[in-house]
């Protein structure tokens, strides 16, 4: 097979699709470092802005409770996601397999704001006839968002199970292993890796989403991306470019973790 | 030989260790699959079968895909439960009981190694289900790997192994708990030939030391024809013929098994002499009738189907001294093979036969060359009449 030259058009043409994705995220974490209180003039380095975040309470406190409820929220999607993605690839041919399967991945293309009001009308609905969930809080925002990221993991783990051999299970059971142990000694570590990173893109977007909990938080329980929004709207602080520099390094390393981890694993 | 049905004591002596039990008939069948049809949706995948297959056996069975031979194994295995009819392996009825409780191992075709564990992990996999104490898991899988001669590699990973690694890899893990009967489901396939042979008689001396009875499933009749001390040849659900390697070969019992295994001619013919000794057929494609010294069961004038197979039939410039069993035709297609010379040959209706020749001396490939007209004969006990 002949080498093929890299030519100035891949060169030009990767180093402005590269430019445009980054720029202005490499201006932010710049201008998180600005002396100056006003965002868009340059007064020289400075730390400045870490050390008033880390003194304000709100954000301290939006952050922690946003990482809780992505934790738990990345976790139950996790476990209802896999279940669902694995009854679904195992079920075989039947009819309406098609329906299932695209309803199951309607909520990736669902506007967030008809799942967030969807949501609420359901939680209202819920409370009015069995008192369950009381009031609109961080219950509520961690129902919304299992919901919608376990549709995420269901297809990521469905297309996992797709290429699975199932001749290993079988494999399995002629060794002696019963179907209550096979699950745990052969399914589950082969499909670790779906699962694994089914978890952390539940995380992240758990951790991202602004629309669907605005609807469903109460009074008092305020996510990260609600207090930096309500912030901005006031006008943009240095103190949210901190914000932003922080939360963009944690995604940094731990979609590095996640990359060397799967690396890690054979090939099936 | 006086009948084409009766048994030939010249056996396959690679598996001459291997007693044939099959040959008596009070013996006890190791396993026995009585009446059993199984039938997926409106399939027949396997159609009342009932075969008997005796300890230490070596048992192929061979057919085409969609044969139910894999629906076989399968069953035996317990992946699958009979429609119809029971399978008992050593006397037990194995209705209901689950495949983790079966005295019986597998070896899968795709090996079906645990991509996330370790050679000696897979090999283990087995015995810790059992629950033995860890020296004996530890012991054991070390002798394994001995025996596959794989004991520098039990810290690889499956996808850190050659093909023919994984593949005795995969013998071990199906060895190591010792089963009373072991599967192996084309176990050879995905192997390149020259891998391929020196495998088989690994396989077979490992079944005679272990004294394992194995069932294998081929499609390939060299793979059995070499591995087995019976074979069973299906098709369509149905075990059409069983018997050793050598009875298949020289007495196949249809045009089926025939053409099956190895190459054959076919010859249609009717039968104008039936005498308790000897037989002629008045065949359609050539005057000279065939002509075999002992009787065959069959009506007078029955229509028949002679099969002469392509190293049974001679080739020469002269006419040969015999008047039966000879015809003549025209060399249309020579393929040089090597160690023998492939002829295809035209008879004058049209109808063309395979004739090979080992290649004796270095010049007897060219003796014979296009278009020349030559005569074909064999011997009185060379044809096998098929009537079905």
């Amino acid at each position: 097979m002949a080498v093929q030259r890299r030519s100035w058009f891949l060169y030009t043409s990767s180093a402005l699709g590269f430019l445009f994705l980054y720029v202005p995220i490499i201006s932010l974490i710049i201008y998180s470092f600005n002396k100056s209180k006003l965002v868009t003039v340059w007064g020289g380095w400075s730390f400045k802005w870490y050390g008033e975040l880390f003194q304000n309470e709100q954000i301290l406190s939006a952050a922690w409770l946003s990482i809780k409820i992505a934790f738990i929220s990345a976790s139950l999607a996790v476990v209802f996601g896999t279940m669902a993605g694995f009854a679904l690839s195992r079920m075989g041919r039947f009819r309406g397999k098609m329906l299932l399967s695209g309803w199951i991945s309607a909520p990736l293309i669902m506007p967030e704001v008809i799942t967030g009001l969807s949501l609420l009308l359901l939680f209202v609905a819920m409370e009015d006839l069995f008192g369950w969930p009381a009031g609109r809080g961080t219950l509520t925002i961690i129902l919304a968002h299992t919901t919608f990221c376990m549709a995420y993991v269901a297809v990521v783990v469905q297309a996992r199970m797709a290429d699975f051999d199932t001749s290993l299970e079988e494999a399995a059971m002629d060794l002696g292993a019963k179907p209550s142990s096979l699950f745990f000694l052969v399914t589950l570590p082969l499909i670790a890796p779906a699962i694994l990173s089914g978890w952390l893109l539940s995380f992240t977007l758990s951790l991202d989403d602004l629309v669907i909990a605005s609807f469903v938080s109460g009074p008092g329980d305020s996510t990260l991306p609600m207090v930096i929004f309500s912030k901005v709207r006031l006008g943009v602080t240095p103190e949210v470019n901190a914000l932003a520099t922080l939360m963009i390094l944690i995604v940094a390393v731990g979609v590095v973790v996640a990359m060397l981890q799967m690396r890690k694993r054979p090939k099936p | 030989m006086t009948s084409a049905k009766s048994p030939v004591s010249n056996k396959n002596p690679l598996t001459a260790p291997a007693p044939d039990l099959w040959r008596d008939p009070d013996a006890r069948p190791f396993v026995f699959f009585d009446g059993v049809t199984k039938t997926f949706d409106d399939f027949t995948a396997v159609d009342n079968i009932s075969l008997k297959i005796y300890k230490r056996e070596l048992f192929c069975l061979l057919g085409g895909s969609g044969s139910g031979k894999s629906t076989l194994l399968r069953m035996l295995a317990g992946f699958e439960q009979p429609t119809q009819g029971r399978i008992l392996i050593d006397d037990v009825d194995m209705a209901g009981i689950q495949p983790w409780n079966r005295p019986v191992n597998m070896m899968f075709q795709s090996y079906a190694l645990f991509p996330h564990l370790t050679v000696e992990k897979n090999i283990a996999f087995g015995l810790k289900r059992q629950r033995l104490a860890d020296v004996d898991i530890k012991r054991r899988v070390a002798d394994m790997l001995d025996m596959v001669q794989l004991g520098h590699l039990g810290k690889r990973k499956p996808h850190q192994l050659s093909g023919g690694q994984r593949q005795r890899v995969a013998l071990a893990r199906s060895l190591v708990k010792r089963p009373k009967l072991l599967l192996l489901d084309e176990p050879l396939g995905a192997l390149d030939k020259k891998l391929r042979e020196e495998t088989q008689f690994e396989l077979i001396n490992i079944q005679e030391e272990l004294g394992v009875t194995f069932v294998v499933v081929t499609h390939d009749q060299e793979e059995a024809m070499t591995l087995a001390t019976r074979i069973g040849v299906m098709n369509q659900g149905n075990i059409v013929q069983v018997g050793e390697p050598h009875d298949i070969y020289e007495y196949p019992n249809s045009r089926f098994v025939a053409r099956f295994i190895g190459s054959v001619n076919l010859l249609d013919g009717r039968v104008t002499e039936d005498e308790p000794d000897r037989v002629r057929i008045r065949c359609n494609d050539f005057e000279p009738p065939v002509y075999l010294n002992h009787g065959i069961s069959c009506a007078p004038n029955q229509e028949v189907c002679v099969a002469i197979r392509p190293e049974k039939m001679l080739i020469s410039h002269e006419p040969p001294a015999q008047t039966d069993n000879t015809c003549s035709g025209v060399i249309e297609d020579i393929a040089y093979m090597g160690s023998l010379s492939v002829f295809r040959v035209r008879l004058d209706s049209g109808k063309e036969l395979r004739v090979t020749q080992p290649n004796i001396s270095r010049d007897s490939g060219a003796r014979f060359t296009w278009n020349e007209r030559v005569h074909l004969y064999w011997d009185v006990d060379s044809a096998v009449v098929l009537t079905s």
